[in-house]
């Protein structure tokens, strides 16, 4: 018997019925659709980036990798492409931008996966494929900054820059010399009040004509920059007035600003899923190897995320996960189906789904 | 060969190296806790470190690769390195490193 696709569908309250709920779209939650889709099950993704691949392509894009089977040398972000590629026939649905927030087991044994985003998803099976977990922006070691975070628009502490206008006649402090940081200069600096970027060197990764852009318009008196580092924040939290910035030689000033804009790329912090009432040992969730599922029936942890003797952290490995868990979430999500082991060389039923035959 | 490591809370450990491996290595099996998210790939930032007493001068100057990527790195001083990058030798036996702040 050919289990039937259940549809994706509204549920009540705009709530997304799915067979399975994966976090984390990187190489290992993206392969999780591919083998799940061969048994027929629909698959919703979250990831808290903006796109898939996860640590493939937001850390090593470009960094060529040598051990996948069959894959000599592949980037990070080939890797990812050639992956989203193989399970295209199986029209997973992305929620991107979105950071899973917290997991309940509803009545009916199913579960409900809410994102920050507002996303409700209602899965028999979740599947943490999560890595080390959620990329956040790096927060500069300085006492107190979480307190001028999410102060309003244009006035403290900000990670990115979501609406220009909003800084429009501001005193602005950016600091890093990435492309991020250099970026926002140049394009902050017609409507700002004021621009100053620190960095810790007269150097920057940035791109070449970004770093000519950005010292023209400090020729050009428009933005001033400072080798310097912000040692403190003044003022009451939510309302900065202004940082301490210090040199290498030690000497320290204080700088007036409306804001303070930190740009030193990602960082990978377990975030929400150590609220989701699954067992976890040193931030990894321990898992059995036959099935890859955690303590708590029906959620699956594969890939970095999880732990076992022998654990190996390589991508190849959460290729294996995924196959066996997918087996294992197939007989939660369809109790009374009969599951066939096929292979995709031989079977016809199987190269149909994949759109080869 | 030794190193030796200040972790995040001021406490000095005493490592032994292994010749031909990264620091970031020896802090990371050591237990100390570094991220070194990108697993030694100049990549990420996450196993900074500052090199003490004399030491950083003592190392092969770091590779343009490693300079770019420190600016991704918060708190960087001038004798600031990514610890993936410092390969464990005879020349380095004895290097005093501290973990820099998350």
């Amino acid at each position: 018997m050919t289990a039937a696709p259940i549809e994706t569908r509204p549920a009540e309250g705009g709530a997304i019925e799915t067979d399975v709920a994966i976090i984390g779209a990187g190489p290992i939650g993206l392969f999780a659709v591919f083998e799940l889709g061969l048994l027929d099950l629909k698959c919703h993704l979250i990831d808290i980036l903006d796109r898939p691949g996860g640590q493939c392509t937001e850390l090593y894009p470009e960094k060529p990798i040598y051990d996948i089977p069959g894959l000599p040398i592949v980037t990070g972000q080939e890797l990812t492409n050639k992956l989203m590629e193989q399970i295209k026939p199986f029209n997973a649905q992305f929620h991107f931008s979105e950071m899973a927030t917290s997991l309940e087991k509803q009545a009916d044994g199913r579960w409900k996966l809410k994102t920050d985003a507002g996303t409700e998803l209602i899965s028999h099976v979740v599947v943490v494929a999560a890595g080390a977990g959620s990329f956040q922006p790096k927060r500069p070691p300085v006492p107190g900054i979480e307190t001028f975070e999410n102060a309003g628009d244009g006035i403290g502490v900000h990670y990115a820059v979501r609406k220009m206008e909003t800084f429009r006649g501001k005193n602005i402090l950016i600091a890093g010399g990435g492309d991020s940081a250099l970026d926002w200069v140049i394009n902050l600096a017609p409507l700002a009040k004021s621009v100053t970027l620190v960095h810790h060197r007269d150097g920057f990764r940035a791109a070449a004509h970004s770093v000519n852009q950005m010292r023209e318009l400090e020729k050009e008196g428009k933005v001033k920059f400072y080798v310097a580092s912000v040692k403190a924040i003044h003022g009451e939290p939510g309302k900065m007035t202004g940082v301490t910035l210090a040199g290498h030689d030690k000497s320290e000033w204080h700088h007036e600003t409306d804001t303070f804009l930190p740009f030193f790329g990602l960082t990978i912090k377990l975030g929400p899923i150590a609220e989701f009432g699954i067992n976890l040992n040193e931030n990894l969730i321990p898992v059995d190897t036959a099935r890859f599922e955690s303590q708590t029936p029906g959620i699956f942890a594969i890939g970095d995320i999880n732990s076992y003797t022998g654990k190996l952290k390589l991508i190849l490995s959460g290729f294996h996960e995924a196959a066996l868990m997918a087996q294992a979430a197939f007989h939660i999500a369809r109790p009374n189906e009969k599951l066939r082991f096929q292979y995709t060389t031989s079977s016809s039923n199987l190269q149909k789904k994949l759109g080869v035959s | 060969m030794k190193i030796h490591a200040v972790d995040r809370q001021g406490k000095e450990h005493t490592l032994e190296g292994r010749d031909g491996w990264s620091v970031m290595e020896i802090l990371r099996d050591g237990g100390l806790d570094i991220a070194a998210e990108c697993g030694g790939a100049c990549a990420c930032a996450t196993c900074h470190v500052y090199i003490n007493d004399g030491w950083f001068e003592k190392l092969p100057t770091p590779s343009e690769a490693e300079i770019d990527m420190l600016d991704m790195a918060l708190a960087v001083e001038p004798n600031s390195r990514l610890s993936c990058q410092v390969i464990c030798s005879d020349a380095t036996d004895g290097i005093k490193v501290t973990v820099a702040p998350e």
